[in-house]
């Protein structure tokens, strides 16, 4: 079962739905490089964290399916999301990583930060 | 091993574009610009991943930490394309600075940190990357593994 969570916002980066209390973010754009867009998709990945937040312990799944190119500046909005869930003591799953994206968290090494799973349905699984 | 050490003659442009731009989307503009041209000389996907990446990563830090983000200022994006291989100048205003103080971000120490993460991604995709002696200036070079196969046909 899932809902649109994404309405009311101005020009969502993403799509969220729900899938029984875990909270699912599908980043939109192909590719996230220009800083605009960057501090869109913290900013709007903040407000989906702050309301689930407040209904319990934030479980988090980011799918970058659609994401074939990305810079330095979008992994720093991963770890400030990573590091805010977990002080909310939540969890975050990535999932759906092209293997061009995916090398760049090797080289980074927040794959060793990072919990990275295949399939969505594999991020979902181990949060439930 | 990459050296640091900065020659004048190192990836001497011949006929470069140059463009200038003032801010972040004047620099995608630029860089767009370069993927056309990349794509117009037939280079691959993965090598056009590498190259975007880096001039992206140079240009922001140029930007952002050479000119301060001031409009007033302007980064010089220069590039020539052949087909064997991709030389990128980019140089701005700023009173520059010295890679080699910049903390390894693959340091067990530096990993959560959400920032410093731009030039070991160029050093990383880029088979070349210097900057200048004031550290304003950052010169990077891609050789295209594709040029020494035959085009197919058609």
């Amino acid at each position: 079962m899932s809902e649109d969570a994404s309405e009311g916002v101005q020009n969502p980066r993403m799509d969220v739905s729900f899938f029984d209390g875990v909270v699912l973010v599908e980043l939109k754009d192909r590719k996230i490089l220009d800083e605009v867009s960057i501090m869109q998709i913290g900013e709007q990945l903040n407000a989906v964290l702050q309301k689930i937040a407040q209904e319990g312990l934030p479980r988090f799944v980011v799918d970058f399916t659609n994401v074939s190119h990305m810079s330095s500046s979008a992994l720093g909005v991963l770890i400030t999301l990573h590091k805010r869930i977990r002080e909310k003591r939540g969890q975050l799953r990535l999932c759906c990583i092209q293997p061009a994206i995916y090398e760049i968290f090797v080289i980074t090494r927040l794959n060793e930060i990072f919990q990275i799973r295949q399939s969505r349905q594999e991020a979902l699984d181990s949060l439930s | 091993m990459l050296s640091l050490q900065y020659r004048e003659d190192w990836g001497r442009i011949l006929e470069p574009t140059v463009t200038q731009v003032r801010d972040l989307t004047q620099a995608r503009r630029a860089a767009e610009a370069l993927l056309s041209e990349l794509a117009r000389q037939g280079y691959g996907e993965a090598t056009v991943f590498a190259i975007l990446l880096a001039v992206e990563e140079g240009l922001n830090n140029a930007i952002r930490h050479g000119n301060g983000s001031d409009r007033s200022k302007t980064v010089e994006f220069a590039y020539e394309v052949s087909s064997e291989k991709t030389v990128v100048r980019i140089t701005d205003e700023g009173c520059g600075f010295k890679p080699q103080n910049i903390p390894d971000p693959t340091a067990d120490e530096n990993l959560e940190k959400p920032t410093g993460r731009g030039i070991t991604l160029m050093r990383a995709y880029m088979d070349e990357v210097v900057f200048s002696e004031r550290g304003n200036e950052n010169r990077m070079v891609k050789w295209n593994p594709e040029a020494s196969k035959p085009r197919p046909e058609n």
